[in-house]
């Protein structure tokens, strides 16, 4: 028996009529030849139809959803922090559903309505030649389309987060298309000197961050496409600046200008690289090798002892996944995981392991090693670094991109373990 | 290898020069000078765009309330729901926290005074305030109400001295020792040499 979709039962406002439609499906699905007449097209209603031609919707037995990051109320009492998270436990391949990608904002919940007829994009400052775009004029420069995660710094395991969901469910990737900032920048004549952009939002607060002029003209994209679609509204439409691997802050919802620049501009949304070390600045701003074991993890439940497939997620905000390692003994010894997508620059790349567990208490902990060789570090190595006491309290400075442990316990839960 | 790179930077120059004379695309059009100077309000640490207009601390406590920031952020910019913009004397300013976000509703003073620099401020003020009519205070309001908080935070002496787009960059904020420049990134690098 089919049930009418939430939306369409709200919709309606009443539940008599979704009951009668329901009981109606039922009695044309036992009655008609089920070759013949799909069920639910049979007793729809004309606005039915046209729903389930127009847009399709996923199960209703298909529950994940966001929710609101642990510690941080969202909205807050003041309704202005926004922090979500993907449900990274129930996560398949690599491409976040761009309904289920996390959403940061310190501004509020508010998304503006831009009509993409109206906007604009303006590139002036130190260019030969100011230049202003309309949606279709980026449209018909040479595109890209590229994977890449965005990451938010807040993105961190903490005692008291213990899904994956809450500890990394601020990170979500997705296919976005648009046209390199470059071309855009060398359209407009970069001139000498310069060293920096600001970009700005068309949003109330016009938010506006600082990045380096080497990292636009390196990668960055001025995209519209994400996943198949124009960019979601929570997600910057009609126009987001992707700053490949950078910190979630830089990359720029509602774009509507680049400024190029010759100093560093720190504007309000600069203040997280506000610091007296640069090398935590360095920290802050570039996402270093990542992953996380997404299946088991925390929360989840092992049905008794048996064959599994570990499987999880790898990302560097530095290139591409070049390899994950996987331990199940707690660190002592590791096999290399079986990268399942491909292993694109600055983006998540699902890996797996078949695993048989005995159903004994341990630890599992996936290690990610990204094309520049760079590994993946342990709290108590980022500890020592710093030359400060490993304590449950201590606290990754910049972009914590630190190994997550999940304990398995003999009755088959699973818990975060990184803080014992 | 001595001839190769010279080699290697006249192709580079070739390619500057190239790139920086002529569009290949010819789309967009030049914007005019109204519509870059009504979206130019990002505001550099030297203040170079900032526009005419002055404004005291006094005339600033007024607007503070005709504006309708008491709303949100308290009488005098403490004890409101919005984040406190008074730094207590002896508090930290906490650099490197987000100011003026959740964590400055439960600790006091972040946005305001621990900018490095008074544009910073400005700018704020000015593309952001007050909270659902953004972008609607007029140059000499944001200068008062800026006015208004650096005198709250002592950082300037006078009520009734006026600053504009001359004194504004010149004043010397409490945590400009805060501040460290970025280091340069590069491409393909990882993000800090020694670093685990």
């Amino acid at each position: 028996m089919k049930k009418p979709s939430r939306r369409k039962f709200l919709a309606s406002g009443a539940a008599v009529a979704g009951a009668a439609a329901a009981a109606a499906r039922t009695t044309s699905a036992q009655s008609a030849a089920p070759a013949a007449t799909p069920a639910a097209a049979s007793a729809a209603g004309k606005k039915d139809i046209k729903e389930l031609i127009a847009y399709g919707e996923r199960s209703r037995f298909v529950t994940s959803l966001r929710e609101a990051a642990e510690g941080r109320p969202s909205p807050d009492a003041f309704g202005l922090t926004f922090h979500v998270v993907t449900p990274l436990g129930e996560s398949v391949g690599s491409i976040t559903p761009s309904s289920l990608h996390y959403v940061a904002a310190h501004r509020g919940f508010y998304v503006p309505e831009i009509d993409p007829k109206e906007h604009r994009l303006m590139i002036h400052g130190m260019v030969d030649r100011p230049l202003i775009f309309t949606m279709d004029e980026l449209k018909r420069f040479p595109s890209v389309t590229r994977v890449h995660f965005l990451e938010c710094i807040g993105n961190r395991s903490t005692a008291r987060r213990n899904t994956v969901a809450q500890t990394h469910g601020m990170t979500s990737c997705s296919e976005w298309t648009g046209v390199l900032l470059s071309t855009l920048l060398k359209e407009a004549g970069v001139q000498s000197g310069a060293s920096w952009i600001v970009s700005e939002g068309a949003e109330e607060v016009k938010g506006a961050s600082s990045v380096s002029l080497a990292k636009a003209m390196d990668d960055c994209l001025v995209a519209w496409g994400q996943n198949g679609e124009p960019v979601r509204p929570q997600q910057g439409f009609p126009l987001r600046l992707i700053v490949p691997g950078f910190e979630g802050i830089y990359q720029t919802k509602y774009l509507r200008r680049v400024k190029v620049v010759d100093r560093y501009y720190m504007t309000y949304n600069d203040y997280g690289h506000l610091q007296k070390d640069p090398r935590t600045i360095a920290l802050t701003t570039q996402i270093g090798p990542k992953s996380v074991i997404t299946f088991p993890a925390g929360g989840q439940q092992l049905k008794g002892p048996g064959f599994y497939e570990i499987n999880g997620l790898a990302w560097s905000g530095g290139g591409a996944v070049r390899k994950v390692d996987i331990s199940t003994d707690g660190g002592k010894t590791w096999k290399v995981a079986e990268l399942r997508t491909p292993a694109y620059r600055m983006a998540h790349t699902r890996f797996a392991l078949p695993w048989t567990w005995d159903g004994k208490e341990c630890e599992i902990l996936s290690r990610c090693t990204d094309d520049l060789g760079t590994v993946q570090p342990t709290r108590a190595q980022v500890a020592k670094f710093w030359n400060e006491p490993l304590t449950p309290q201590f606290n990754v400075k910049g972009a914590d991109n630190t190994i997550q442990v999940w304990k398995i316990a003999s009755d088959g839960s699973v818990h975060n373990a990184n803080f014992v | 290898m001595r001839i190769s790179s010279r080699l290697l930077l006249l192709v580079l120059l070739l390619g500057a020069t190239v790139s920086a004379q002529s569009p290949t695309y010819h789309l967009g059009r030049t914007p005019t000078p109204d519509e870059v100077r009504a979206w130019d309000i990002a505001i550099s640490p030297d203040g170079h765009e900032l526009p005419p207009g002055h404004g005291t601390a006094k005339e600033g406590k007024d607007l503070f309330i005709e504006k309708g920031c008491v709303q949100c952020h308290g009488r005098n910019g403490e004890g409101g729901k919005a984040p406190t913009l008074i730094v207590m004397k002896g508090m930290s300013t906490a650099p490197g926290r987000m100011p003026g976000m959740d964590m400055g509703i439960q600790a006091p003073g972040l946005m305001a005074v621990s900018a490095p620099f008074a544009t910073t401020m400005w700018d704020y003020i000015n593309r952001g305030m007050p909270l659902g009519r953004e972008g609607s205070l007029k140059p000499d309001e944001v200068y008062a109400l800026t006015a208004f908080l650096l005198f709250r935070n002592d950082v300037i002496k006078s009520e009734d001295e006026a600053i504009d787009a001359k004194t504004l960059p010149k004043i010397q904020m409490p945590n400009l020792s805060g501040y460290t420049e970025h280091p340069e990134w590069k491409h393909a690098t990882p993000r800090l040499s020694n670093y685990p």
